[in-house]
């Protein structure tokens, strides 16, 4: 039964990884022509317009994947075939599993039962993050190398650098916030900033660590090697840089792994530094507002509430990350590497000096003590 | 029990394509792959921290410049030493060597492991240890990869 309820929650968060990268294709088409000023692809039919009517969003939601899907898939003359077929592989599989240890929501109290809503309870989930993202160089240098091409090799050496010099921002970012929460859980960190600061407002971790926000949140888009850090895959310069030569699913598999990257890089926000699943003054047995008004909800609507808020979160960190990529120009990759290097790390670094020295002298001040 | 013996046959295969399969990225691959079958492996053992550290630092930073050099400096397929059966015979006499050492040592010592405490392996116990009791090698080993990072930017400026 155990058994069963672990893969019912893995089940759970593979759903909303999968349904938050289809839907910000469809969602970066359709903002990105709103912010441009244009409508964006809103034409859609069926076999060749057998039906008399448009179906409209269809288009990006079913008819792009699927013409991804059905298309040839091309390996080129001299590449590594096994590499070539494995590297997408690579660049999607960590970043579906660091969704098992987001949580998405409290407890679920179903049945007697107390289930925590995070799909693997793993203690040192950070750690976890940062493995994976580790780990999700390899598809990039990889789907570069065994292309056996100039402008794939090229893309994915830029990527790989590029990559392996955020990670290092970002870790230094996590370990401020690490320092405030006191502890290596990402479950316990949301519900650490359910904890309100002098009696009004909820103790988030965009208060405690603002500086580390941006840092971590900088980071992640170079990580993800989204514009304005698109570079490795900079579309009027290497074509597509590392993912080239890729055609068909393959191709889909790296278009999918940059919205899932997106997905991840909101959820991690959201749950480090804006309460996860925390709806401010909201209880296990309902509101307690600062005034003193009390309000009892159901422990089932209280549970649906949080997922809610943790979806609504991770939609405002998406829809951000999308803006900023339709509207900052591409960093040229010396500068690129310039920000990551000789701004970003100083700057995390001086952050986790100063939260520890505060976190030394104002016994009270970091949220776990 | 079975989780172990299938992480170290798969660990052991992986270790066996890194040395002998011709190409040199497949063989990185194989080492990493080697090092992630490791790294379960120290988490079945409850080592937490170092499972993670093995994967980030390992498997994650230090494989992928390997792979970035290798594949920067045009790795060729590797080619087979011609003549030479004195080199041959050393190489083969060292590795026999090296195995009945290896096979007396874990033969011989049993460890006993039902007597751990509930925290062993976690990063708190870990910390605790390597803050208090170890803080002298662990700044002498940060000063040292500091050296060699700063023998490294000299030696690259030198060249260029």
């Amino acid at each position: 039964m155990d058994l069963l309820i672990v893969f019912a929650k893995c089940l759970v968060a593979l759903l909303i990884v999968l349904q938050v990268g289809v839907l910000l294709l469809w969602v970066e088409r359709k903002g990105s022509a709103l912010i441009q000023d244009r409508v964006g692809a809103n034409r859609a039919n069926l076999f060749g317009g057998i039906l008399p009517f448009n179906l409209g969003i269809v288009n990006t939601l079913m008819a792009d994947p699927l013409k991804l899907f059905t298309k040839e898939d091309i390996v080129p003359e001299g590449a590594d075939r096994f590499l070539h077929w494995l590297a997408p592989f690579l660049a999607l599989f960590p970043l579906f599993l660091t969704f098992a240890v987001i949580p998405f929501g409290d407890v679920l109290e179903i049945g007697g039962r107390t289930i925590d809503l995070q799909a693997v309870e793993a203690g040192p989930g950070i750690l976890f993050v940062l493995a994976l993202v580790s780990l999700g160089v390899y598809g990039v240098v990889l789907g570069g190398w065994a292309s056996n091409s100039r402008y794939a090799l090229l893309g994915g050496i830029r990527g790989s650098a590029q990559m392996i010099s955020y990670e290092i921002a970002m870790g230094l970012a996590l370990v401020a916030v690490v320092l405030t929460f006191g502890t290596l859980d990402l479950q316990q960190i949301v519900r650490e900033q359910g904890k309100l600061m002098w009696g009004v407002v909820p103790a988030w971790g965009v208060f405690y660590q603002p500086l580390a926000l941006l840092v971590f949140f900088i980071a992640g888009m170079a990580e993800s090697k989204r514009a304005p850090f698109d570079l490795p895959e900079a579309e009027s310069e290497l074509i597509a840089g590392f993912f080239t030569e890729y055609s068909g699913s393959k191709q889909s598999v790296f278009m999918m792994a940059d919205f899932v990257e997106v997905a991840i890089v909101a959820a991690l926000v959201t749950t480090l530094f804006f309460g996860g699943w925390q709806v401010p003054w909201l209880y296990r047995d309902g509101f307690h507002l600062p005034g003193g008004l009390s309000i009892p909800l159901p422990s089932l609507l209280v549970t649906i509430l949080g997922v809610l808020a943790f979806l609504v979160k991770l939609g405002i960190f998406c829809w951000l990350q999308i803006l900023i990529r339709w509207t900052l120009p591409r960093l040229r990759y010396d500068q690129l590497m310039n920000l990551g290097w000789k701004r970003l790390l100083p700057i995390a670094l001086v952050n986790v000096a100063v939260t520890a020295v505060l976190a030394l002298l104002l016994q009270g001040w970091t949220v776990a003590s | 029990m079975t989780a172990f013996w299938i992480l170290a046959t798969l660990a052991v295969l992986s270790a066996i394509v890194t040395i002998l399969h011709r190409s040199p990225v497949y063989g990185a691959l194989a080492l990493v792959q080697t090092l992630l079958l490791i790294a379960a492996m120290f988490a079945l053992l409850d080592a937490h921290l170092v499972a993670f550290l093995q994967v980030i630092v390992y498997a994650g930073a230090i494989m992928v410049l390997f792979l970035f050099v290798i594949m920067l400096l045009g790795a060729e397929d590797e080619v087979r030493l011609e003549g030479r059966s004195a080199l041959r015979l050393g190489a083969l006499v060292s590795a026999v060597a090296l195995a009945f050492e290896l096979a007396t040592v874990v033969v011989a010592k049993r460890v006993d492991g039902s007597a751990l405490p509930a925290s062993f392996g976690s990063t708190e116990a870990l910390a605790e240890r390597l803050f208090s009791r170890w803080a002298l090698p662990f700044e002498l080993t940060s000063l040292l990869l500091m050296v060699a990072v700063v023998g490294a930017v000299v030696l690259a400026r030198r060249k260029a």
